[in-house]
C-alpha cells in the first residue's frame, strides 16, 4: 500500500515538472501565466488530443472568475495533472484516422480531392477556420493531382512525429 | 416517416462522414498543436543560448579590465602589446588622402561607381547594384566611411528630431546583416528621403551576410539626407564584436587587398555614430534600452568617441601614458574625463521619468528561417505609433509548416549538442556524482536536474529529450549517448581532449582577444605574445591546463617554424562534427 502511495507521488511528481516545462516555455512574461488562445496547443503538446467542445470545457475549468485574457499556472497545474493521470482525450491511433479518411472517400478511390476535403473540413464537425484549412492543405494535397492521397499523407505525418 | 430505409441510410451515412470528420479535425489540430510547440521549444533554444553568450561577454570584458589593471606588469615585459590594445587611434586628414588615394578602381570594374558630392541617384545605384549582388569597390567605402565620420563628429551625443502631421517617422530594429529585409522596409515604406524620415537604432551588422552592404546603403543615405536618416550606435557597431559575430570575416573575404584599412577605419567611424536620438522631446530611441540607473543628463556629456568596444573599458592612451593610468586606476566605467563630474544637486537636471518601453527588432528569419518576423514603427506626433511586421522568405509560398519546424528544429538542436560538447566534462562529472551505482543511466528528473546546472540554460528538457539522449524501456536515460555520434575535430592528434574541449569552449573569446592582439591583421601572432596572452587568459578564467600543454600545441601550430602562429588557421581547425551528419563547408566556419 504505501509503495504505490510513494508510486503515485513520483508519477504525480514528474507530471508537475512536465506540466511546468510545457506551461513555462509559452509563459513570454516569465509571470507564471499564459495567454488563453495558446492553451490549445500547450494541452496538446503534452499529448492529449481533446475536441474543440472539450477544450472549451476545460478552459472554462482553468479561467479565472472574471476572465483576463490569461491563464495562471496555479489554476492549470492542477487540472492538467488529473487529465493527465485520468489519461483522458487520448490521441487517435493510425487506423482510425485512415479509417477516417476511407469513410469519406466513398468511391474508394484511394484520394479525395481538395474541394472534396475543403467541403468536409469546413462544413462538417468542428469547421476549420480558413488558416487550419490552408495550412492542411499546403501539406497534404499533391500539387500534380491536386488531390489528396491519405494514406500517404498519414504516413508521412506518423514519421514526422516519430 | 417518409421514405423509410433510405432516409435512415442517409441519416447513417451523414453521421459515419460526421464522425469521421471529427477524427480528421481533431487529429490535426493534434498534431498542429505540437508543430507549434516543437517550433517553440527551437525557439527557446535559439534565445537561451544567445542570452547565456552575451553573459559570456561579461567575462570577456572583465578579462580586458583585468588586463588593464595589471597593466604594469604587461608594461614592463611588452610594452607594446597594451598600447596596440588600448591605443588605437587615428590621424585625421593626412590618412584620408593617404588611405583613398592609394586605392584605384581598375576600368574593368563593374560594380556602382558612387559620385561625391553624394545625391540621391547614389542611393537608388546601390540598391539596384546590391540586388544584383554586386560588390561596391573598396575606393569607394573608404571614402563614404571618411565622409561619414567627418558628418558624424560634428553631431552631439543625442539627435533631436520633430514630427509634424504631414511627416511621421519610421523606426527601425536591428537588420544584423539581412539585406533583404531592409529591401523589404524599402519596399513597404519606400526609400529615405526629405519626407520620409527613418531611425536606425544600432546592430546594422555582423550574422547576416551583407552587413558591408547595409552599412553602406545607411551610410549614403546618412549623407544625403543627415537630417532625415538617422543612426544609433548598437553594441554591435564595435570592432571586437564583429571579431566574433562575423563582420569582420565579411569584409577580409569581400576585399582581400583593402580589408584591413577598412577595418581600421570602421574602428573609428563606430565610435561617432550618435548614442540615441530624441523625438519631439518625448521620446528617447536608444539600443539596448534603459534601466533604472540611466542617466541622461550623463550621457549627454560624455565623449562617446572615446568607447572604443562595449567590451573594453574606455582610456586613451597618449604619449603621457603614466599620467593618464593614474588618473583612471580606480574606475574603467563610463566616467567623462572633461567636463563636469561633480555638480552640486541643484545644477542638476530633474531625473527622467520614463511611461513605456517599446522594443522592436527588424531582422525576420533571425535564428533561422521561419523563426520569427521582423517589424517597423511608423511614429507621429501625438498619434499612436503603428507597427508593421513582415517576413522574408525566398519561396513564392510559403513552406509548410511541418518543414519549415523541420529546419528550426534541427539547426536549434544541433547548436544545443554542440554545447553539450564544449562542456562535455563538466556534464560527465555531474551525470556520474548522481550515478551512484555506475550503470550509466539516470533518471529524467536526474538527468534534466544536471543538464540545467551544468550548461545554465533553462530549457524543456523533458520534452526535447529525445532529440538528445536514447532512453531504456523503463523511461531511464543513457546519458552518455549524446556523445556517441558527436565529437570535436582534432586539429592536432595528439593533443589531450580536455585541452581541446577547452579550447573549442572559449574560442569565440580567444579569437576576439588574439584578433586585438593582431592590430595590423595579419593573421599572424609572434609565440611570445601567445604565451603571455594564454597564461593572463588562464589565470584569469580559471582554466585548469598546463602552459606546457599550450606551448607544445602552439609549437605544432607553427607550421613553417618562424616563431608565429597564424591562430584564425588555429582556431578554425576547432569545428564540430556531427557523425551522423554530412558536414557542410558552411558549418565548419561557424568560428
Amino acid at each position: 500500500m504505501a509503495d504505490d502511495k510513494e508510486r503515485e507521488e513520483l508519477v504525480v511528481a514528474e507530471y508537475h515538472r512536465k506540466i511546468k516545462e510545457a506551461f513555462e516555455v509559452f509563459d513570454h512574461e516569465a509571470n507564471n501565466t499564459v495567454d488563453v488562445r495558446e492553451i490549445g496547443t500547450i494541452i496538446r503538446s503534452l499529448g492529449c488530443c481533446p475536441s474543440e467542445g472539450e477544450l472549451h470545457d476545460l478552459i472554462a475549468e482553468v479561467e479565472e472568475e472574471e476572465p483576463t485574457g490569461y491563464i495562471r499556472y496555479e489554476k492549470f497545474l492542477p487540472v492538467m495533472t488529473e487529465v493527465l493521470l485520468e489519461r483522458r482525450y487520448r490521441p487517435i491511433p493510425e487506423d482510425t484516422l485512415l479509417r477516417a479518411f476511407e469513410v469519406l472517400d466513398s468511391s474508394k478511390r484511394g484520394f479525395l480531392t481538395r474541394e472534396e476535403l475543403i467541403k468536409y473540413m469546413t462544413e462538417e464537425g468542428e469547421p476549420f477556420s480558413q488558416e487550419e484549412m490552408e495550412e492542411m492543405l499546403s501539406a497534404a494535397v499533391d500539387p500534380e493531382s491536386n488531390s489528396i492521397h491519405y494514406k500517404d499523407y498519414i504516413a508521412m505525418m506518423v514519421v514526422d512525429e516519430s | 416517416m417518409g421514405c423509410g430505409t433510405s432516409s435512415s441510410t442517409k441519416d447513417r451515412k451523414s453521421e459515419k462522414a460526421l464522425k469521421a470528420a471529427l477524427v480528421i479535425q481533431n487529429w490535426y489540430r493534434g498534431y498542429s498543436a505540437r508543430l507549434k510547440a516543437r517550433q517553440r521549444y527551437a525557439l527557446t533554444i535559439f534565445q537561451s543560448i544567445e542570452y547565456a553568450d552575451e553573459q559570456g561577454q561579461l567575462q570577456l570584458s572583465n578579462f580586458f579590465s583585468f588586463m588593464l589593471e595589471n597593466y604594469t606588469q604587461i608594461h614592463e615585459k611588452d610594452p607594446e602589446l597594451v598600447a596596440r590594445l588600448f591605443g588605437r587611434t587615428l590621424q585625421d586628414s593626412k590618412d584620408r588622402q593617404e588611405y583613398v588615394s592609394f586605392v584605384d578602381v581598375p576600368d574593368s570594374y563593374n560594380g556602382p561607381r558612387l559620385q561625391f558630392p553624394l545625391t540621391f541617384t547614389d542611393i537608388d545605384l546601390l540598391v539596384e547594384a546590391f540586388k544584383q549582388q554586386q560588390i561596391l569597390h573598396a575606393h569607394y567605402v573608404l571614402e563614404v566611411l571618411f565622409e561619414t565620420k567627418r558628418v558624424l563628429k560634428q553631431m552631439p551625443n543625442f539627435t533631436q528630431v520633430k514630427t509634424s502631421p504631414t511627416k511621421e517617422i519610421t523606426i527601425c530594429g536591428d537588420l544584423h546583416g539581412k539585406l533583404d529585409d531592409l529591401f523589404l522596409i524599402f519596399y513597404k515604406n519606400g526609400l529615405p528621403s526629405g519626407s520620409n524620415s527613418y531611425i536606425f537604432n544600432g546592430d546594422f551588422v555582423d550574422r547576416g551576410k551583407h552587413s558591408m552592404e547595409i552599412l553602406m546603403i545607411l551610410f549614403v543615405s546618412f549623407l544625403v539626407y543627415p537630417n532625415d536618416l538617422h543612426l544609433n550606435r548598437g553594441n554591435h557597431e564595435d570592432f571586437m564584436m564583429n571579431l566574433r559575430y562575423g563582420f569582420t570575416k565579411e569584409i577580409l573575404h569581400k576585399y582581400k587587398l583593402h580589408g584591413k584599412k577598412i577595418l581600421q577605419i570602421l574602428e573609428d567611424v563606430y565610435t561617432w555614430l550618435p548614442i540615441g536620438t530624441i523625438i519631439d522631446n518625448e521620446i528617447l530611441v536608444i539600443h539596448g534600452g534603459i534601466s533604472e540607473s540611466t542617466d541622461l543628463n550623463l550621457l549627454h556629456r560624455i565623449e562617446r568617441h572615446k568607447m572604443k568596444s562595449v567590451l573594453m573599458p574606455p582610456i586613451s592612451i597618449d604619449e603621457d601614458q603614466d599620467t593618464d593610468l593614474k588618473k583612471t586606476k580606480t574606475g574603467a566605467n563610463v566616467v567623462p574625463r572633461e567636463g563636469k563630474t561633480n555638480e552640486s544637486p541643484s545644477e542638476q537636471l530633474p531625473k527622467h521619468e520614463w511611461e513605456q518601453v517599446v522594443t522592436v527588432f527588424s531582422a525576420s528569419n533571425y535564428y533561422e528561417e521561419g523563426s520569427n518576423r521582423g517589424a517597423y514603427i511608423k511614429l507621429c506626433c501625438d498619434m499612436t505609433p503603428r507597427f508593421f511586421q513582415y517576413q522574408v522568405t525566398r519561396a513564392t509560398c510559403l513552406r509548410p509548416l511541418y518543414q519549415r519546424v523541420n529546419t528550426m528544429e534541427s539547426s536549434a538542436i544541433r547548436i544545443l549538442k554542440e554545447r553539450m560538447l564544449s562542456r562535455k566534462t563538466d556534464l560527465i562529472r555531474a551525470f556520474q556524482l548522481q550515478d551512484r551505482s555506475k550503470s550509466g543511466k539516470l533518471s529524467m528528473g536526474q538527468w534534466a536536474f544536471s543538464m540545467e546546472n551544468t550548461l545554465g540554460l533553462n530549457l524543456p528538457w523533458r520534452s526535447l529529450s529525445p532529440h538528445l539522449v536514447t532512453t531504456d524501456k523503463n523511461g531511464n536515460i543513457n546519458y552518455m549517448s549524446t556523445f556517441q555520434d558527436i565529437h570535436i575535430q582534432k586539429p592536432v592528434k595528439e593533443a589531450q581532449s580536455t585541452l581541446i574541449e577547452t579550447l573549442y569552449r572559449y574560442r569565440s573569446d580567444l579569437q576576439i582577444i588574439f584578433n586585438v592582439i593582431d592590430s595590423d591583421h595579419s593573421g599572424l601572432i609572434s609565440m611570445e605574445e601567445f604565451r603571455a596572452m594564454w597564461k593572463l587568459f588562464n589565470s584569469h578564467y580559471s582554466i585548469h591546463i598546463e602552459d606546457f600543454q599550450v606551448d607544445e600545441l602552439a609549437e605544432r601550430m607553427d607550421l613553417n617554424k618562424d616563431g608565429s602562429i597564424d591562430f584564425n588557421e588555429f582556431l578554425k581547425a576547432f569545428y564540430v562534427v556531427h557523425k551522423l551528419e554530412k558536414l557542410n563547408k558552411s558549418d565548419a566556419n561557424l568560428l
